[in-house]
């Protein structure tokens, strides 16, 4: 073959061979759930890609100009040089409104991936010794992905981002001595400044793409080198992993999981409508449209300010202003427990041991009805910042719905970390498997019309 | 043995519930009730005394009980003194009276309970009650629909949203969806403010051209971006977003995740 004394000649100037066969020869355990961390990986490249093609054409400039494109109902209305740009890649550039829709749904399925992702490590464990540092790693990533997610979503200058980026005001202003010296910093003046759509994308399309890009290869790099976690499937020790190598069997999965991928993210762009920015048009500070609310991911962010009563505290001549502590402390408790969660696990448990072999979910109760209690949190306040949109659905006033949730927020988690744990132990001490039928009971009918059990064989 | 498939199975069947409830919902939201009259009024700005009296009787039978046998309101309805031709007509013409609600709840959209001519005869007897606006004339005009998406994001997107698709107003009060509402109705609206909406006094004649103009070209004009999936933003769009995409490429990882080589060692 021609390409063989070429890779050859390659190889005895960089000396990759080794590298390239153990990498080949990685291990890949049989299970479904591994590749969830694979999905957020390709919503990523596909993010990079779009992102790329809607970087070519964004204008980053909050200056005023008249829109004179094909939309109607705003030609001739003063809109920004930043949403004029959106406009026109809705409108004018080919393939424009396309790449925007795959852009938006996959950012949308990116976080979902990684929330599911998340969920698969946290309630089997995988975060144990010696695996603590890539949680950390991943928090991190998930952080990013949320200020990734929220500076895109601001950047068209739209009405709608811009009600978003003056809650976001509100909040940071809310920190109590550096509030407002924070926001000013990073608005660069009071609410709505015309620094902040160029600093935005500054943030979006440089400084956060290279720190996830970066935190994703520092997540696959600690993954190799600590080889993957596995179920105890037959054959699996701690001391090893039983799977699948690389080549030739995940290669194939992984394409073909990649290439699926992005054809469901593509049809979704092509097929359905998502942030019609022309509806809503441009951003103007005196208004605000209903409903109104952030891409589902900050949709607990606002929901828990939609929940919390309107009290501000003062004390010692402090005062606190009410959206601090939704706004603030709850998202910061949320992800400080979440980045702790492997250390306070191992310091309550005295668990310090090294752990490659996976727990059920139901092999330590506490753990999966704590997870259970905080996704129940999460998906309340969830529906709390679309409260308005679930009144209108179920036909209630928004006001009831506000005050069910109030409810709800404290009662669901506690009745749901109940139940799991009960289920949870329920299960293990049975050692059933989740849907597995019991052993039918076989019965004889005796003369005198009693019942009585026949022996399984 | 469980394996892969059941659950595969399993998940394919919850997807498509899922994908049902989503696809039923926007069409409960919308609670658009087609069959009512699209009907534009044919309105005589002059009305004669016997279509008052023929409209009299029809009041005295229907309206009487609750707004008086002269119109001057009871414990149980409004006054109609001064509330205009244009207050009768658009209740009329959008069915929301006579009020068939539970006492105290919000008038809603539904077919009108009578036919054309009396409506008619109705709203001369109610105009002859006292000095109110007329039946509204709008233009629309498709040049204006720049002022009009201008003035509707302003003054009433803020309650109909800016797809004007409906929304909660707050005190169990909704701001109905403007998708069958005609021109002569969303003028007329703004003249009289019908339950919890204001009174738009302060827009011109123009004004209301325009944003009458606006609400018609969101009704007729067709909405890029493909399938609108309730044009209310987000709360849809992260629920599309999970279900159907997150949830077609978990079948995926199903499927591609399965050992296809049968059972290990």
């Amino acid at each position: 073959m021609a390409a063989e004394p070429m890779l050859t000649w390659i190889d005895e100037r960089l000396g990759l061979a080794a590298w390239a066969r153990a990498g080949l020869r990685k291990v890949f355990p049989d299970h479904w759930s591994f590749l969830l961390g694979e999905v957020a990986l390709f919503c990523l490249v596909v993010l990079v890609l779009t992102g790329v093609f809607l970087t070519l054409f964004y204008v980053p400039d909050a200056t005023s100009v008249t829109y004179s494109g094909p939309w109607a109902p705003l030609r001739g209305q003063s809109v920004s040089a930043a949403f004029d740009s959106v406009m026109r890649l809705s409108f004018e550039v080919r393939a424009g409104l396309v790449m925007r829709q795959i852009h938006h749904w996959a950012a949308l399925v990116f976080v979902a991936a990684i929330v599911v992702h998340l969920l698969r490590i946290f309630f089997t464990g995988a975060f144990r010794r010696p695996r603590e540092i890539n949680w950390l790693v991943g928090i991190g990533l998930l952080l990013l992905a949320l200020t990734m997610g929220i500076t895109g979503y601001s950047l068209p200058d739209d009405l709608l981002s811009g009600t978003g980026l003056r809650v976001i005001y509100s909040v940071v202003i809310a920190i109590p001595f550096i509030g407002p010296y924070l926001a000013f910093l990073v608005f660069g003046g009071e609410f709505p400044t015309p620094e902040i759509i160029s600093r935005l994308f500054v943030f979006h399309v440089m400084l956060l793409p290279a720190l996830l890009i970066g935190g994703v290869l520092v997540h696959l790099a600690i993954l190799v080198r600590h080889k993957h976690s596995q179920y105890a499937v037959p054959g699996a020790t701690e001391e090893n992993v039983v799977g699948r190598a690389f080549w030739p069997s995940q290669v194939f999965k992984s394409t073909g999981l990649a290439i699926l991928t992005a054809a469901v993210l593509a049809l979704m762009g092509g097929l359905i409508q998502i942030n019609p920015i022309w509806a809503y048009g441009p951003f103007d500070a005196t208004t605000v449209s209903s409903p109104a609310q952030p891409d589902w991911y900050a949709g607990w962010l606002d929901g828990a300010l939609r929940l919390f009563p309107p009290i501000e505290i003062t004390a010692l001549g402090i005062t606190i202003p009410s959206p601090f502590i939704p706004g603030v402390l709850l998202p910061g408790v949320a992800f400080g427990v979440m980045t702790l969660w492997p250390f306070l696990e191992a310091w309550v448990t005295g668990d310090h041991a090294e752990h490659q072999l996976l727990d059920g979910p139901r092999e330590k109760p506490l753990r999966t009805a704590f997870g259970v209690a905080g996704l129940l949190v999460f998906v309340i306040l969830t529906l709390a910042g679309g409260n308005d949109v679930v009144a209108l659905v179920f036909g209630v006033p928004v006001e009831a719905m506000t005050n069910i949730l109030r409810v709800a927020i404290v009662a669901v988690p506690l009745l749901g970390f109940g139940l799991t744990y009960r289920i949870c132990r329920e299960l293990f001490d049975r050692r059933e498997a989740p849907g597995q039928r019991r052993a039918s009971v076989r019965l004889r009918r005796t003369a005198a019309g009693g019942f009585e059990e026949i022996e399984p064989d | 043995m469980t394996g892969p498939m059941p659950r595969l199975r399993l998940l394919a069947l919850v997807l498509l519930a899922a994908g049902a409830v989503g696809a039923l919902l926007p069409g409960a939201m919308a609670k658009a009730n087609h069959s009512a009259s699209l009907r534009e009024a044919s309105h005589s700005s002059l009305a004669s005394d016997s279509d008052v009296n023929a409209g009299h009787a029809v009041f005295n039978a229907r309206c009487a009980t609750c707004h008086g046998d002269a119109g001057q309101g009871t414990a149980l309805g409004p006054s109609l003194v001064g509330v205009g031709g244009a207050g009768a007509d658009f209740e009329l013409r959008t069915g929301r009276m006579p009020f068939s609600g539970s006492p105290g709840t919000q008038a809603v959209r539904k077919p009108p309970a009578f036919d054309d001519a009396t409506i008619r005869n109705l709203v001369a007897y109610v105009a002859s009650l006292g000095t109110g606006p007329p039946i509204p004339e709008p233009r629309v005009d498709t040049a204006a629909v720049s002022a009009g998406q201008h003035l509707f994001i302003a003054n009433c997107a803020p309650c109909h949203g800016a797809t004007a698709r409906g929304g909660a107003v707050g005190g169990g009060a909704l701001a109905p969806p403007l998708d069958v509402a005609t021109p002569v109705q969303v003028a007329e609206a703004m003249l009289i403010g019908p339950g919890e909406m204001p009174v738009f006094s302060s827009l011109s004649e123009t004004d209301r051209n325009a944003v009458v103009s606006y609400v018609a070209y969101l009704q007729t004009q067709p909405d890029p971006g493909g399938v609108s999936i309730g044009g209310i933003g987000p709360v849809p769009e992260g629920f599309v977003g999970w279900v159907l995409g997150l949830g077609l490429i978990l079948v995926v990882v199903l499927v591609v995740g399965r050992d296809w080589r049968g059972s290990r060692a």
